[in-house]
C-alpha cells in the first residue's frame, strides 16, 4: 500500500514537471533545467557524504570539470553525445586521483583537502587563459555564441523547454542509475560504511576502496550534469564553479537530508528555487531594501537545520517520534 | 542446524602490543584449546579486548605471535581471517542500523564471494533464528536489543567459523537473553567452534565455559579450567562479589 502510494506521488510529480513549463516563462523554465542539473550533482555528493559518509567541498569543481570538458571536446570536432560520456568518464577519473591521496584523511581535514582542490580548479580555469578562456569565459574560445545545444535523431533542442525536457530525461536517468547502484551490494556497502566503518573493515569490506568509489561516482555524477549545464547556460566562466557553488551544494543535500534518496532533489530545489521566490515576493511586501530575501532564506535554512538537523525529509520521523 | 566444523586451537605467545605510547599487553601467552569455550577475564584496562583486537588484526603486536589451528596468522587482514573462518563479533551494537536485517546478514558474507552460497547460509542462519528470519526485511534498527545480538551471532554464523571471539555478549541484554545467548555458544561450541569470550558477567560465563584465562596488567594472572576457576579464592575476592585483595 505505502509502495503503491509512493509511486501514485512519484508518478504525479513527474506528470507536474512536464506540464509545468507549459506555464512558465523562459526563465522559470531556465530555474527547473537548472535544478535538474544541480539535482544530479546534488545525488553524486549525497553518495559521497550522505551514503559514504566522506565530506567533500570539491562538487562545484567536478561539475566545472564536466562542463569544460564537454564545451573542449565540442571545440575539437567531437559529437555531444560522445562528449558526454568522456566528460563524466574525466570528472571520475579526476574523482579518483583526487580521492586516492586526499580519502587518507577524514571529516573536516577531508573538507579542507577538498576545499582547496576547489580553489585549485578554479584557479586553474581562470588562469588558463588559452585553453578555457580564463575569466572572459568560455566564448573567448569557442565564440560568441559559446556551448552550442546540441540535437537529438535530428531534432533541435535549441529552445529552452525542449532542452528542459532533456535535463528532465537526465535526472530520471540519473536518479534510476542511483537507486539501482544502491540496491545493489556497493550501495550497502557505502551504507555500512557510513553507519559503522570500524565493524565494516572487520567484515573484510575494503573501506579504503569503497569510499573511493564513492567518492569517484559522485565527482563523475557532477561531471555528468556539468556535461549540461554547458549547453544550457552556453556561455559560462569559472564563477559558478568556485567554492560558494560547492557549499551551495552541501547545503542542498543537508537541507533535503543527507543519506536519504530523495534529499538532493527536494534540496536542490529549496535552495535553488525558494530565493528566488522570496525575491520575486518580499519586496512588495516588505518594501526595501531589495535583499529581504537572502536574510530570510538565511534565516529558514538556520531554523530548519536547528530544529530538524537531518533535512527536510526527516521532518516526519520527528513529528512521529514527538506524537509518541 | 549447527555448521559442522573441526575447531582449532587459538594461541598467543609472547604477544606486546598496545596503542601509539601506551602498552596494554606485555608479553601474554596463553592457549585456547580447540572446540572449547574460553573465556577471558579481567579489570577494565587489564587488556581484555585488546586481545581479541590483536588476534583480528586490528591491533598490529609489536612482538609475539598468533597461531590458529598451527597456522601463524599475526597481523593478518581481516579478510585473511575471515576466509579461515575466524570471525569477530565486536562489542556493543555492531550492526548497519539503516540496512535492513537480510542486508546486514549479506554483508557478513561478502568473503564468500557467492550469492547462492550466501542465501544457502542465510537459509542455515534464518532456520536457527526464527525471530530473525520473521523481520528479515526490517530496517536493524527496529530489532530489539535481544534480536540485534542474535542477528550479529548469526552474522558471524554465516561464514560457518571455526574460531569466534565474542566481546562482552551479554553487554545491555536482559538475563533471560543472556542466558539464550550463551546457550547457544555453548551449543556452537559443541559442534566444534572454538569460541572466546571476554565477558564481566563472570559467574554466568564460567558457568557455561571450558576454560579461562584472567587477565592483569596485560599478562596471564590465573588460568585454568573454568570449574576450577569458579572455585578459586582470588577468582572469588577479585571478581565474583568477594573483597578485593588489599596490595601495596
Amino acid at each position: 500500500m505505502r509502495t503503491a502510494l509512493r509511486i501514485a506521488a512519484l508518478v504525479a510529480i513527474l506528470a507536474a514537471l512536464i506540464v509545468a513549463p507549459q506555464y512558465l516563462r523562459n526563465y522559470g523554465i531556465y530555474l527547473l533545467s537548472l535544478w535538474s542539473l544541480f539535482a544530479i550533482a546534488a545525488m553524486g555528493l549525497n553518495l559521497t557524504l550522505g551514503y559514504a559518509g566522506q565530506m567533500s567541498l570539491a562538487q562545484a569543481a567536478f561539475l566545472g570539470i564536466g562542463a569544460y570538458a564537454v564545451a573542449l571536446l565540442v571545440k575539437a570536432g567531437v559529437p555531444f553525445w560522445v562528449g558526454v560520456p568522456l566528460a563524466t568518464l574525466v570528472a571520475f577519473a579526476v574523482g579518483l586521483l583526487l580521492g586516492f591521496p586526499a580519502l587518507r584523511v577524514q571529516h573536516h581535514y577531508l573538507a579542507f583537502a577538498t576545499l582547496g582542490f576547489n580553489v585549485l580548479v578554479y584557479l586553474a580555469i581562470r588562469n588558463e587563459d588559452w585553453l578555457t578562456g580564463g575569466s572572459m569565459g568560455i566564448g573567448q574560445v569557442m565564440g560568441f555564441a559559446g556551448m552550442p545545444r546540441p540535437s537529438i535523431f535530428g531534432y533541435s533542442l535549441r529552445r529552452g523547454i525542449d532542452f528542459y525536457y532533456l535535463c528532465l530525461a537526465m535526472l530520471c536517468l540519473s536518479t534510476l542509475l542511483v537507486w539501482l547502484l544502491l540496491r545493489s551490494p556497493w550501495g550497502r556497502a557505502f551504507a555500512a560504511l557510513r553507519d559503522n566503518p570500524v565493524r565494516a573493515e572487520s567484515l573484510a569490506i575494503d573501506i579504503r576502496a569503497y569510499t573511493l568509489l564513492a567518492f569517484a561516482i559522485g565527482a563523475g555524477l557532477a561531471g555528468f550534469a556539468g556535461a549540461f549545464y554547458a549547453p544550457l547556460v552556453q556561455l559560462f566562466d569559472p564563477s559558478p564553479f568556485g567554492l560558494l557553488e560547492s557549499l551551495s551544494l552541501l547545503l542542498m543535500v543537508v537541507v533535503g537530508g543527507s543519506g536519504r534518496f530523495w534529499g538532493p532533489h527536494i534540496g536542490a530545489a529549496l535552495v535553488l528555487l525558494l530565493p528566488h521566490w522570496l525575491q520575486a515576493l518580499l519586496p512588495a511586501w516588505l518594501g526595501p531594501p531589495d535583499q529581504w530575501y537572502l536574510f530570510v532564506f538565511g534565516i529558514a535554512v538556520l531554523v530548519l537545520l536547528t530544529w530538524c538537523p537531518g533535512g527536510l525529509l526527516a521532518i516526519p520521523d520527528r513529528l512521529r517520534a514527538r506524537a509518541q | 542446524m549447527a555448521p559442522e566444523t573441526s575447531g582449532a586451537a587459538v594461541r598467543l605467545d609472547g604477544i606486546v602490543a598496545g596503542y601509539g605510547q601506551i602498552t596494554i599487553l606485555n608479553g601474554l601467552s596463553f592457549t585456547a584449546p580447540a572446540a572449547k569455550i574460553t573465556t577471558l577475564i579481567g579489570a577494565n584496562g587489564a587488556g581484555k579486548s585488546t586481545v581479541f583486537k590483536t588476534i583480528f588484526g586490528i591491533v598490529r603486536p609489536r612482538a609475539g605471535s598468533v597461531t590458529i589451528g598451527g597456522e601463524a596468522v599475526t597481523g593478518f587482514p581481516a579478510r585473511e581471517l575471515l576466509a579461515r573462518g575466524i570471525v569477530y563479533v565486536p562489542q556493543g551494537r555492531n550492526l548497519f542500523p539503516t540496512l535492513s536485517v537480510r542486508h546486514n546478514l549479506e554483508l557478513g558474507g561478502i568473503t564468500l564471494g557467492s550469492r547462492a552460497l550466501i542465501a544457502q547460509r542465510m537459509e542455515a542462519v534464518f532456520a536457527r533464528f526464527p525471530r530473525i528470519a520473521e523481520r528479515a526485511e526490517q530496517q536493524a534498527s527496529a530489532l530489539s536489543g535481544g534480536e540485534q545480538k542474535q542477528l550479529e551471532i548469526g552474522r558471524a554464523l554465516l561464514l560457518e567459523p571455526k574460531v569466534v571471539l565474542i566481546d562482552e555478549p551479554s553487554i545491555g541484554l536482559a538475563p533471560k537473553v543472556v542466558a539464550d545467548v550463551f546457550a547457544l555458544l555453548r551449543g556452537l561450541a559443541d559442534t566444534g567452534v572454538t569460541t572466546l569470550m571476554v565477558e564481566q558477567n563472570v559467574r554466568s560465563a564460567l558457568a557455561v565455559s571450558d576454560h579461562a584465562v584472567a587477565l592483569e596488567g596485560g599478562r596471564v594472572a590465573i588460568e585454568g579450567p573454568a570449574g576450577e576457576m569458579l572455585a578459586n579464592p582470588r577468582i572469588k575476592s577479585l571478581f565474583l562479589g568477594g573483597h578485593m585483595e588489599q596490595t601495596g
